[in-house]
C-alpha cells in the first residue's frame, strides 16, 4: 500500500502534530497540551473527569458546558476559554475545533488540523446516544487517539433501554419489599444519565455533589430532569419511596446505613463481568457505561479512516495488537488517564 | 432456563444469607417441577458425565466469535471463568428458545457417545438461541461444575422453608442416592428414596473456628478436647451387612480404602462412625501430603498401600444398633463409641481419636503448641452435652487451630485481576532464594488491603521487566510473608515442594529481598513433617 513511504517517513509526517510527552499529549506547533497530567501553560480539556483535567494550568480551553465543572472542581479563579462544538479557532496556524464525544455532558474530541494533516484526540467517548449528552460524531482524520477502557470483546453493552428496564425492575422489587433503592453513579455523567433514564419512575433524590454539578448545568441551559437535593432534613420515608443517586465514594459509607433497609446498585461497565459484580459490596450491578464497548470502539475507529491509531488508557496492549492484526496501524501509549472512577472526590 | 438464570443472578449479587435463602425459596415455589431435582443435584455437586471436552467448547466458541485465539485467551484471563467468557464473547443470539432447564440437561446427556459434528451442531445451535445470562448457565451445565456459594446447609434451609419439612430430614434425603431423572421434587424432599437405601449418611456436624481465647468458653470440665486431624473427614456406615465409606464431600469412597474393609465383618449392623481418614504408620499420623498419594485414584497398587497406609480415627458414633444417636449428648455417644471400637478384633487400623486430658485452659494451650509434632492442626473443643448437629451451629463445637507456618518470599511475577480489578495487578507469584537463583514457591491472591493492592500495582507498572501475555516479571524487591498450612513434596513444581493454602500474611516493608528464606529452609521444614 505505502510503497515509497518508509516507517520513519510515516512517523515524521504524522508525529509533527502531536507528541506523547511526560506531561501529556503535546502539540508543538500550537504549543498547547491536551489533557495534561502535569501543570502547563495551556491545557485543552476533553472533559471534566478528574483523570483528564488537573489543577495548576495557567489557561484552559474546553467546551462551554465543561466550564462550570472545572470551576466547581478546581476553583472559581481559572483562566478558561470556551468553545461550542464545531467552532474553529486557529492557534499559531493549527486549526482547532471540538467535536461531540458522547461521553458525558460537555465532553469533546479535539480535532487539530495543520497544513492538511488532521489529528483527533478522542478523550473518552461512547457511541450510543444517551438522551442527554450530545451524540458522538466520528471525524475523518489521519491520526486518531482512542481510549480503550473496555477494549476486550467481552464488553458488549446491551441497548440502554434494556438496562434501564432491568434497573426499573430492581427498583420496583425494592419498593415491594419496602427497601430504599440506592444507585451509585459517578457524579459527572453517569448520575445525569440515570436521572434521564429513570425520569418519571419516581422522585429522584441526589447527593449534594451531584446536585451541585446539576446546578451548574442548569445555569448553562442544559435541560435536566427534575431532582431533589438530599439535605440532613430529607425524610427517610421520602427516600424510601423515591430513587436515591449517590457518588461511589459514598457507597460503603455510614450515611447509606442510616437509610430504611437500603438496597444498593452499582452502574458501571465493569458490572458486565461476574467477578466485577462480586467485588462490589452492592446488592446489584448493572452494566451501564459512558465508554464505548468493543463494537463501539471498533466502529468509531474504522469510521475515522485513520492511518494510525494511538491507544491510551484501558486494555491498551491487547486492543492495539488486535487493531494491527486487522490491518489498522496502531500503537499503545502510556498516559495517566483511566482512574476516573477511583478519584471521585470524597464529599 | 430463564427462571434459573434469574435465580443464579440473584444468588450471585446478594451477599446476605437471608436474601439468598429467600431467592431460593421463591425459585422452588415458582420453578418447573421437573427442573427442581436437577437444580438440587447441581447445587449439591452431583455431576453428570461431561459430554463435550473443554478444548472443543473453546475451539467452537473462538470460531463462532470470529476473534483470534490469543484474544480469547486474554479475555478469559480477564473474566476468570471459561463458561462466562464464552457467554460474553459470542455474537448475539439469532433466535430465542424457551426450553426448560431439565430438557437442556437431558439433551446434553444424550450427546455422550455422539460424534463431534453432532455435538458441535447441538452446542452452536444452543448458543445461538440463548441470551448471555442463559448461555453462561448452559456452559456451566456442560462442565457440570457449578459453584455459586450455595452451601448444602443453605439449600436445605431454603427447601425446609419452602416445604415445611424438617431440615435434617431434607439433608438426609438430598445426601442419599438418587437420580434427578428418576425422582419427583416432592418425593425427593420427602425422602421417599432414602429409607430403603442402606448407604445414606448423616450430615456432618461441623465446628466453627475459635477466634477468641478459650477461657471465653467457660468451665473446662464441660468440654472435651481432641486433636484436630488433617485428613479426610469420613463417615463409615455398616447396615444390613454392607459397608459404606463417605467422605465429607458427600462422595462414596469405599473402594479407595481397602484397609478399612475388614469393618464389614467386624462392625455390628446399624453402626455409623464419624472420624478422619488418615495415613497412619506405626501408630503415628502422617502429614496430609502422604495421604494425598492415596486420594482420587481409580486403582491402588501395593507400593501405595505400603507407602501410605490408611487408618481411621473415630470421633463420634452416630448410629448404634440401628438407633439414631444424634440427639444423645456427646458424653453418651463417646461411651458407646469406645465400646464399639474396643470390640473390634483387628486393632490399630481403626482407633479412637484420643481425648486430650486437661485441667485448665492454660495447660491446654501448652499442649496445643505440640500439635504439629503429631501432624495435628490444633485442638477440637466439643461441649460434653452437645448434640450432633447437622452442619455448623455456633457454640457447641470449636476448632482451635495452631498458627500457620510462614515464610518470607519475594514477589517475582504479577498478573492483573479480573472484572473491576482488571486494571490492577492483584495476583502474585512468590519465590525464595536458592543460591543465586529465585525459585517460585507460591501463588497468592488474597491478603492485601485495597490500598496495598494499589501500591503494589504502581510498583508493578513501574518495575515490569518482561511481559508474557498477561503476566509481568517484576524486579524482585517486594518482600511478603506467606502463611501456609502444610508442605508437600511435588514433582510438578520446580522447587520440588508445594505449599498448602498459601496466602499473603503481610507485606514486609521492613525487609529487603536478600533477607528472604531459602529453599533449604523449606526443605528442612518438609523433612521435619515427614
Ligand atoms: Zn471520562
Ligand atoms: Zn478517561
Amino acid at each position: 500500500m505505502r510503497q515509497n513511504f518508509t516507517y520513519l517517513d510515516f512517523v515524521y509526517y504524522h508525529m509533527a502534530l502531536i507528541k506523547f510527552t511526560s506531561k501529556g499529549i503535546y502539540c508543538a506547533q500550537g504549543d498547547f497540551y491536551i489533557d495534561p497530567w502535569k501543570p502547563v501553560n495551556y491545557a485543552v480539556t476533553t472533559h471534566g473527569h478528574s483523570d483528564h483535567v488537573k489543577s495548576g494550568n495557567k489557561a484552559y480551553l474546553c467546551h462551554e458546558l465543561t466550564k462550570s465543572i472545572l470551576n466547581h472542581r478546581l476553583g472559581p479563579d481559572l483562566n478558561i476559554q470556551t468553545l461550542p462544538y464545531h467552532k474553529q479557532i486557529t492557534i499559531n496556524g493549527v486549526k482547532l475545533s471540538l467535536v461531540p464525544a458522547g461521553h458525558v455532558i460537555g465532553s469533546a474530541q479535539i480535532r487539530l488540523e495543520y497544513k492538511g494533516e488532521i489529528c483527533v484526540i478522542s478523550g473518552d467517548y461512547k457511541v450510543e446516544y444517551d438522551g442527554i449528552t450530545t451524540q458522538f460524531e466520528p471525524v475523518k482524520c489521519h491520526t486518531f487517539v482512542s481510549e480503550s477502557t473496555f477494549g476486550l470483546p467481552i464488553y458488549k453493552w446491551q441497548p440502554q433501554q434494556e438496562v434501564f428496564a432491568q434497573i426499573k425492575d430492581w427498583i420496583s422489587g425494592n419498593r415491594d419489599k419496602n427497601k430504599t433503592s440506592v444507585l451509585t453513579a459517578y457524579s459527572l455523567g453517569k448520575a445525569q444519565r440515570l436521572m434521564k433514564g429513570l425520569e418519571g419512575y419516581g422522585d429522584i433524590y441526589v447527593h449534594s455533589s451531584i446536585a451541585n454539578l446539576n446546578e451548574g448545568f442548569l445555569h448553562s441551559g442544559v435541560n435536566l430532569p427534575e431532582t431533589i437535593r438530599i439535605t440532613p432534613e430529607t425524610r427517610k420515608e421520602e427516600l424510601q419511596k423515591g430513587i436515591v443517586i449517590v457518588p461511589p465514594a459514598l457507597s460503603d459509607g455510614r450515611w447509606i446505613k442510616t437509610l430504611t433497609s437500603p438496597a444498593t446498585a452499582v452502574c458501571s461497565g465493569w458490572m458486565q463481568v461476574r467477578a466485577g459484580r462480586r467485588w462490589q459490596s452492592a446488592d446489584a450491578g448493572f452494566a451501564l457505561s459512558d465508554h464505548a464497548d468493543w463494537p463501539g470502539l471498533l466502529s468509531a475507529i474504522k469510521a475515522t479512516e485513520a492511518e494510525r491509531v494511538y491507544i491510551t488508557h484501558g486494555f491498551t496492549a491487547t486492543f492495539s495488537k488486535y487493531l494491527n492484526e486487522i490491518g489498522i496501524e496502531s500503537e499503545e501509549v502510556k498516559t495517566q488517564y483511566g482512574n476516573e472512577e477511583e478519584e471521585e472526590e470524597k464529599s | 432456563m430463564k427462571r434459573f438464570a434469574e435465580l443464579i443472578q440473584q444468588l450471585e449479587t446478594s451477599n446476605k444469607t437471608n436474601d439468598k435463602i429467600a431467592a431460593l425459596v421463591d425459585y422452588f415455589n415458582e420453578a418447573d417441577d421437573l427442573d427442581k431435582p436437577y437444580v438440587i443435584a447441581m447445587f449439591t455437586g452431583k455431576r453428570p458425565k461431561r459430554p463435550v471436552s473443554t478444548a472443543l467448547i473453546k475451539l467452537w466458541a473462538v470460531e463462532l466469535s470470529e476473534i483470534p485465539e490469543w484474544l480469547f485467551t486474554e479475555s478469559y484471563h480477564n473474566v476468570g471463568d471459561l463458561s462466562e467468557t464464552i457467554a460474553l464473547i459470542l455474537p448475539p443470539p439469532v433466535q430465542i428458545s424457551d426450553r426448560k432447564l431439565h430438557e437442556w440437561i437431558k439433551d446434553l446427556a444424550l450427546l455422550n457417545g455422539q460424534d463431534d459434528t453432532h455435538k458441535k451442531a447441538f452446542i452452536v445451535n444452543a448458543w445461538n438461541s440463548l441470551e448471555t445470562r442463559e448461555r453462561f448457565i448452559f456452559n456451566k451445565l456442560i462442565s457440570g461444575n457449578f459453584r455459586i456459594g450455595v452451601s448444602n446447609k443453605m439449600l436445605v434451609n431454603a427447601l425446609a422453608k419452602q416445604s415445611t419439612i424438617e431440615s435434617s430430614k431434607i439433608m438426609h434425603s438430598i445426601m442419599g442416592k438418587w437420580e434427578p431423572s428418576d425422582i419427583t421434587y416432592n418425593d425427593l424432599i420427602a425422602g421417599v428414596h432414602v429409607n430403603t437405601d442402606n448407604s445414606w449418611p448423616y450430615p456432618f456436624c461441623l465446628a466453627y473456628a475459635l477466634e477468641s481465647e478459650p477461657a471465653s468458653l467457660g468451665e473446662p470440665k464441660e468440654w472435651q478436647a481432641e486433636w484436630k486431624w488433617d485428613g479426610i473427614r469420613g463417615q463409615i456406615i455398616k447396615r444390613n451387612g454392607e459397608l459404606f465409606i463417605w467422605s465429607r464431600g458427600e462422595e462414596l469412597v469405599t473402594d479407595q480404602f481397602p484397609e478399612l474393609h475388614f469393618l464389614a465383618n467386624e462392625l455390628p449392623d446399624g453402626t455409623v462412625l464419624d472420624g478422619e481418614i488418615l495415613s497412619v504408620k506405626e501408630g503415628k499420623v502422617q502429614a496430609f501430603s502422604i495421604l494425598q498419594q492415596r486420594l482420587n485414584r481409580k486403582t491402588i497398587n501395593k507400593a501405595q498401600l505400603n507407602d501410605a497406609p490408611v487408618g481411621f480415627y473415630t470421633y463420634d458414633l452416630l448410629e448404634h444398633k440401628g438407633r439414631d444417636l444424634r440427639e444423645d449428648p456427646l458424653a453418651t455417644r463417646r461411651q458407646l463409641l469406645e465400646q464399639t471400637i474396643q470390640q473390634l478384633q483387628t486393632q490399630d487400623i481403626v482407633a479412637l481419636s484420643p481425648i486430650v486430658i486437661f485441667s485448665d485452659w492454660t495447660s491446654l494451650a501448652k499442649l496445643r503448641e505440640g500439635a504439629r509434632e503429631l501432624n495435628s492442626e490444633g485442638i477440637m473443643l466439643k461441649k460434653l452435652d452437645s448434640l450432633y448437629h447437622s452442619g455448623r451451629k455456633r457454640g457447641d463445637w470449636w476448632k482451635w487451630k495452631i498458627n500457620p507456618y510462614t515464610v518470607d518470599t519475594v514477589m517475582i511475577y504479577a498478573q492483573k485481576g479480573s472484572g473491576r480489578r482488571a486494571n490492577f495487578y492483584t495476583d502474585y507469584t512468590f519465590a525464595v532464594r536458592d543460591g543465586d537463583q529465585l525459585i517460585t514457591v507460591a501463588k497468592a491472591y488474597s491478603g492485601l488491603t485495597d490500598a496495598e493492592i494499589k501500591e503494589v500495582d504502581r510498583f508493578v507498572k513501574k518495575n515490569a521487566v518482561e511481559k508474557f501475555g498477561p503476566v509481568r516479571t517484576v524486579k524482585p524487591e517486594l518482600v511478603f510473608e506467606i502463611a501456609f498450612e502444610g508442605i508437600a513434596e511435588s514433582k510438578r513444581h520446580k522447587a520440588g515442594l508445594a505449599l498448602r493454602f498459601p496466602r499473603i500474611a503481610r507485606w514486609r516493608k521492613d525487609k529487603k529481598a536478600d533477607e528472604i528464606n531459602t529453599l533449604d529452609d523449606l526443605r528442612q521444614l518438609l523433612q521435619s513433617t515427614l
